[in-house]
């Protein structure tokens, strides 16, 4: 029992940007023969709708060679635990030991349920993942410690945190294979309502390359409508520090530290943001910082890439400005 | 009812951590009840105030000193605590095996509550471990709970002000997400009843790991080095803006 798989995610549109940099990071250190010439393991993905041709040949292109259509219950396909139960069964059936998702909003309520049922071990948020050594790296100690862990059992889960790893393609061609696991049934948890809310359909916090944070130099709820725009002018998300949630600005939901989102962008411009240690163990991991802020004694102008002493609330519609017209 | 609440003893989120012998970290530093463990007793509490028949018990894995803990869990309001004493660092596999096994050694669970993690660790499962082991429902990050009739309603919220509202038969596991309530933190009179509350210690027997050796071993430990070198953006808010922009087309390469 040698396979790996992927659980690929979804999105309104299609399978989300942010499952490519999984599926490399699963084909370089998830299949025992990579690079050994043995062409029997592949990389199986499980995705959980039916796969049209567009998918299909994205798929093939980051080196997907079986693809499984995971069949659920009709009604029940918003159930995290018959979601669960359904992907277990398909990865037993096709003796997968090694299973990588991502780390996101739906991972956190879907991996650990697997491994769960599983009793198998899983490392969340993790940046590194290799199935052939069982080891994971991931952020402990509010991001002030790396930690490798070695995972044993039959098998194994990785929750891989987004932008971990730049995709890279690798083009093979895939069968699909239908695995029904419509007789699934509800054990004791049953969805009442989803509501998608306001941010529902913006960029989520734990996937953006980009995010633009405020704190309290924001002075004010309505402040953060300077961020909103600048997003989306960058496919950004927008967080916030706790003084910004604390002080009812915007939801908890937007939280950027300790006890809210742990973010791994590839930027992150924090606006009138003093860095706590707080606010640091969330977005630490970030690839580049951008920090703006009047305070040039704030202690996150001594631990950021870029700085300048200004007012955020004059620059980001600023930046919004130049990249609306060049 | 018995309203069993999993507490965690871990680092204060604003001490430096020390890494000794590449595997641990230094435990000469202050502990504390996790932070999502206090908004999970806090809940405990009211849900006894509406039903005044349930018990609120404090669990807790941990050393000697983990029994402050416990004792912050009683000041909050729960009514006794059970402390399961060790020096060793369990895995999440073994730690729900740990809680489980003492709290079906206890009592009847109604509901077990946890906070959706822990601030150490981080590993965000222990929950649904458990959750597995009674057979029994979960969610987690919940930030709203109505008990009715064996059922209880929840709202777990995912991200971005997505919110699920489940229905879970009891008993079930809950992880408490922040925004559930604003914790109740303890008046000087409920410090001092608290010092009265019984706090059970049993010692941890054989048995904990699990029998087909699924485990999950922290084999190295190091310290996050920040290993920024901040420059400087100058000039007015035009000219910073059109540096950023800059920066984030050529060097981030984020935008095109």
């Amino acid at each position: 029992m040698s396979n790996a798989a992927v659980i690929i995610e979804l999105d309104g549109t299609g399978i989300k940007e942010a499952n490519w940099g999984m599926v490399t990071m699963a084909r370089m250190g998830g299949t025992p023969s990579e690079g050994t010439g043995d062409s029997k393991a592949g990389l199986i993905a499980c995705i959980m709708t039916p796969v049209d041709d567009s998918m299909r040949s994205e798929l093939e292109s980051y080196g997907i060679s079986t693809i499984v259509e995971v069949v659920l219950p009709q009604g029940l396909e918003t159930n995290p635990d018959v979601s669960a139960r359904a992907l277990l069964s398909a990865v037993k059936a096709h003796q997968v030991s090694s299973v990588y998702g991502l780390s996101t909003a739906l991972g956190k309520d879907l991996l650990p349920r697997m491994a769960a049922l599983a009793g198998s071990p899983l490392v969340m948020d993790c940046f590194e993942a290799d199935a052939r050594t069982g080891m994971a790296r991931t952020s402990q100690y509010s991001g002030k410690t790396l930690a490798s862990i070695k995972m044993t059992g039959e098998r194994i889960f990785f929750g891989v945190k987004p932008n971990s790893r730049e995709p890279e393609k690798k083009p093979v061609s895939a069968e699909i294979l239908r695995f029904d696991a419509s007789d699934t049934a509800i054990q004791g948890l049953r969805v009442l309502d989803v509501q998608t809310g306001d941010q529902g359909k913006a960029v989520s916090l734990a996937e953006a390359e980009v995010i633009i944070a405020g704190g309290r130099g924001m002075k004010n709820a309505k402040n953060f409508d300077i961020l909103v725009q600048c997003a989306e002018k960058l496919k950004a998300a927008v967080g916030a520090s706790r003084v910004a949630v604390d002080s009812g600005w915007v939801p908890y939901a937007m939280q950027v530290g300790q006890t809210g989102e742990k973010v791994s962008p590839k930027v992150y411009i924090a606006c009138g943001i003093s860095g706590s240690i707080q606010h640091f163990a969330g977005m630490k991991m970030s690839g580049m910082v951008i920090a703006l802020n009047t305070d040039e004694n704030a202690a996150i102008m001594a631990n950021c890439d870029y700085y300048a002493v200004a007012d955020a609330l004059e620059v980001i519609p600023a930046v919004t400005r130049i990249l609306e017209n060049g | 009812m018995q309203i069993y609440v999993c507490v965690k003893h871990v680092p204060d989120s604003a001490a430096n951590i020390h890494v000794i012998d590449d595997i641990r970290i230094d435990p000469n530093l202050a502990f504390l009840l996790n932070p999502y463990d206090e908004h999970a007793v806090t809940e405990a509490v009211k849900i006894k105030e509406q039903h005044p028949e349930a018990e609120v018990i404090a669990v807790c894995l941990g050393p000697e000193d983990a029994e402050n803990t416990v004792r912050s869990a009683l000041a909050m309001g729960a009514d006794r605590g059970i402390l399961v004493q060790t020096d060793s660092i369990f895995d999440s596999i073994e730690t729900a095996r740990i809680l489980h096994q003492t709290i079906t050694d206890d009592g009847v669970p109604g509901m077990i509550w946890t906070g959706k993690e822990s601030i150490d660790a981080e590993g965000m499962q222990t929950m649904f471990r458990i959750g597995a082991l009674l057979d029994c429902p979960v969610a987690t990050n919940v930030v709203q709970v109505a008990l009715g009739d064996n059922k209880a309603v929840v709202d777990s919220e995912r991200v971005g002000g997505v919110v699920y509202t489940y229905e879970l038969d009891l008993p079930c596991v809950l992880g408490a997400g922040r925004g559930l309530n604003t914790p109740k933190y303890p008046t000087f009179p409920d410090v001092v009843k608290s010092k009265k509350k019984p706090v059970k210690t049993v010692s941890l027997d054989a048995g904990a790991s699990s029998p087909d050796g699924a485990s999950m071993k922290v084999v190295k430990l190091e310290p996050l080095i920040q290993t920024r070198t901040p420059k400087a953006m100058t000039g007015d808010p035009d000219t910073i803006a059109r540096e950023i922009v800059t920066i984030l087309l050529q060097e981030a390469k984020v935008i095109s």
